[in-house]
């Protein structure tokens, strides 16, 4: 069996990795974002990831879907300057109530261009 | 992220070799490592984290790296290319398990009902001995055939894997461990064997029993062990 296969075969719901892979071969503007640290009740663990495009596709995610519209929101700036951002999500901002996090957990999320 | 940096994680995941992926969060410098380029702290605590199996933020002589540790993924080794391990292997794949299907009976481990499933035929004990399973590997026996089931169970309790399952009633788990203590298994080693395999919800249909199945064994991979009276 050939890499090819294996990382064909290998492609199950988390190979969101993959799936940036194929944007950016198909020529779209990738973003990936990962959750770098959740405290709390937050719902997904370090290392989650969640992939976009400029033109608007995504999949993953790094909540239970509350912050993954803020998280887009950054993702467009950081296509468009190619410079990685840190988001801070949480109880204690009250910007984060705005987003909706609203399970009472924190999570930081990077998000960087795919180049 | 860099392409290149995708494509080296892509492939250390397919090839199963274990890397973390670092990024300084003060600017956005990044390493896949090992990475002889990489500062020696960074070397050191992206080798602890794998070690841990830990993803984080790590201050490193006063910065904060996010290090993320990509270890292989866990394994599902399936003996039995039966109906229900059909239902199985794509749930096991996106619970994210590397799945292998072993049986030497070729009519039902015919590639064209396991798409995109590694099947073996070789005869268990020697599917089992060539991939050596590991503390990351779970092993479920589904064949019903004490001919095929038993070599399977008995190099599964030489291994260290994390689960061992075997399909059959309450009755049928008796006599098996009857000839497994025949077979010099004392009582520790027969109790790791989960029997009647998986979470007991009255399943009844192969999706059901499959669903049970994998249930039980993310359980034991995150450390949700079900006791079981025997």
């Amino acid at each position: 069996m050939n890499m090819d296969e294996k990382m064909e075969r290998m492609r199950g719901a988390e190979d969101i990795l993959g799936i940036a892979a194929d944007w950016l071969a198909a020529g779209e503007t990738v973003a990936i974002a990962t959750v770098i640290q959740s405290w709390g009740s937050s719902p997904r663990p370090a290392g989650s990831r969640m992939v976009l495009t400029k033109t608007g596709k995504m999949e993953g995610s790094v909540s239970g879907g509350c912050i993954e519209g803020a998280v887009a929101d950054a993702a467009l700036d950081v296509m468009n300057s190619g410079v990685s951002q840190v988001l801070e999500y949480g109880v204690t901002d009250e910007t984060a109530w705005a987003v909706g996090l609203a399970c009472g957990g924190r999570v930081s999320v990077l998000v960087e261009a795919l180049t | 992220m860099i392409h290149a940096d995708l494509l080296r994680l892509r492939h250390a995941a397919a090839a199963r070799q274990p890397v973390a992926y670092a990024v300084r969060l003060a600017n956005g410098a990044a390493f896949v490592l090992p990475d002889p380029a990489a500062p020696a702290g960074l070397a050191q605590a992206a080798a602890t984290a794998l070690a841990a199996d830990r993803t984080g933020i790590v201050e490193i002589d006063g910065e904060s790296w996010f290090i993320e540790a990509r270890n292989p993924a866990p394994r599902l080794v399936v003996v039995g290319a039966v109906h229900i391990a059909q239902a199985l292997a794509p749930l096991a794949v996106a619970a994210g398990f590397d799945v292998t299907v072993i049986d030497p009976r070729t009519g039902f481990a015919a590639p064209e009902r396991f798409p995109g499933v590694r099947i073996d035929t070789a005869w268990p004990d020697e599917a089992l001995a060539a991939l050596q399973p590991d503390a990351r590997t779970a092993i479920v026996t589904l064949t019903h055939d004490p001919k095929l089931d038993d070599p399977a169970l008995i190099s599964a309790l030489h291994s260290a894997a994390f689960y061992i399952g075997a399909l059959g009633s309450t009755r049928t788990h008796a006599r098996r461990l009857e000839r497994l203590r025949d077979a010099g298994f004392d009582d520790a080693a027969c109790a790791r064997i989960a029997a009647p395999v998986g979470l007991d919800i009255g399943a009844r249909t192969a999706p059901e029993i499959a669903i049970s199945v994998i249930a039980e064994v993310i359980g034991a991979r995150r450390g949700k062990r079900r006791e079981r009276s025997t």
